[in-house]
């Protein structure tokens, strides 16, 4: 369940390692999986088409034979008839599952309109609000907020980008190479202001923490991110700040300690973004930050979960815990 | 089968070099990878579909001519 990155990885893991059974992917996008570090980037910036994002050509995805559900979000899980319950209304039966539904953003209260970013339509619709001399407020100067603000001030907007920290990434890089980048942003024109609390978007901009009104033509918020884990709200697994699972990543429900591996076996593993806690991946509980320096967790969770559930399936119905 | 290296995809992790050290390096200065052989030999494909699988920019592909 989930047809981004690891979801991807997943099901070319299997089919590598030789599991030739039906395999299913699901995916609430429209989109067939693409690379979302460039969002924030080169087509924030109109530097590439969209279409160069794609993590496979259709030929490859072709090759796969995958069952591909695209515009489809999963609403429940039903653990005891194993099959996930989606928003058609259909639902999809399976032997094994793996959750790879990943992460939404968190957003600000308020009535005002703000944008977001984390799909591809999020990245298309700041892109086509941003031009010389437009006023953008930038809430989080994160990753994907000081590059949102960077590339927003190279197209020649007025940006104005708050941070609550006293200095912009601090407790990811260190208060040293942090002030160096606060330094750079001041340099290209950025208003950074650090130490600033942000209470909520309104029809003319941001309302900070002391009343005060930063005046904005748009606004992106930019402060972090939530597991999409509600539809297995209902489904009898542990779900804390994402899917709680054991050292190997199989997922944990019923009875405090209780495993998906023990009995019955239904075989559901977290994967990705989606955040799982506890197991030997815990790569995969830190979120993939939206940079393009470092190998994504996400996918190499997803490549570990998929060759497991791959020797469950050639082994027999054992346990995996 | 040709390989492919999108050049402004890369992101310099180097996990195609771990996986293909026969047909990728990385430049000195920036860690972008390079491409040694653009048509390896049939006995290294294995490798070389280990790092298409691997990179975390999906910036290689092999095709077929």
């Amino acid at each position: 369940m989930g047809a981004s990155a690891a979801g991807l990885a997943a099901v070319e893991t299997l089919r590598r390692e030789g599991y030739d059974g039906t395999l299913t992917m699901i995916g609430a996008e429209t989109h067939a999986p693409y690379d979302r570090p460039p969002l924030s980037k080169q087509i924030l910036a109109s530097e590439w088409e969209h279409d160069r994002l794609a993590l496979r050509s259709s030929g490859d995805l072709d090759a796969l034979d995958l069952d591909l559900r695209l515009g489809t979000a999963a609403t429940g899980l039903d653990l005891e008839g194993r099959a996930v319950v989606l928003a058609d209304g259909t639902r999809a039966a399976y032997d094994g599952l793996i959750v790879a539904t990943g992460v939404r953003p968190r957003r600000l209260p308020g009535e005002g309109d703000a944008h977001v970013l984390r799909t591809l339509d999020d990245a298309l619709a700041l892109r086509d609000r941003l031009a010389e001399g437009r006023r953008l407020v930038v809430v989080g100067a994160g990753f994907l907020g000081a590059e949102a603000a960077a590339v927003a001030r190279g197209l020649g907007a007025e940006v104005t980008l708050l941070e609550p920290a006293p200095v912009p990434l601090g407790h990811a890089v260190g208060n040293e190479v942090g002030r160096v980048l606060a330094a750079a942003h001041l340099e290209h024109g950025v208003d950074l202001r650090t130490g600033v609390g942000v209470a909520a978007v309104t029809e003319a901009g941001v309302r900070l923490a002391d009343g005060e009104l930063v005046e904005a033509d748009e606004v992106l918020v930019a402060i972090g991110s939530l597991p999409n884990t509600e539809w297995l709200a209902e489904s009898g697994l542990t779900v804390g700040d994402g899917v709680v699972c054991d050292e190997y990543c199989e997922a944990v429900w019923g009875p405090p300690g209780r495993r998906l591996g023990e009995s019955t076996r239904p075989g559901t593993s977290p994967a990705g973004s989606t955040r799982c806690s506890g197991c030997r991946c815990a790569s995969s509980t830190v979120r993939t930050p939206p940079s393009r320096v470092w190998p994504s967790p996400a996918t190499s969770s997803a490549r570990r979960r998929a060759s497991r559930s791959l020797r469950c399936h050639t082994s027999g119905p054992t346990s995996t815990t | 089968m040709r390989v492919e290296l999108d050049e402004p995809k890369c992101v310099a992790s180097g996990q195609c070099v771990m996986a293909s050290p026969e047909v990728f390096d990385q430049r000195d200065d920036d860690g972008v990878a390079v491409l040694l052989a653009e048509q390896p030999g049939d006995e290294l494909l294995d490798g070389v579909r280990e790092a298409v699988a691997i990179c975390p920019a999906a910036a290689i592909r092999l095709v077929d001519q």
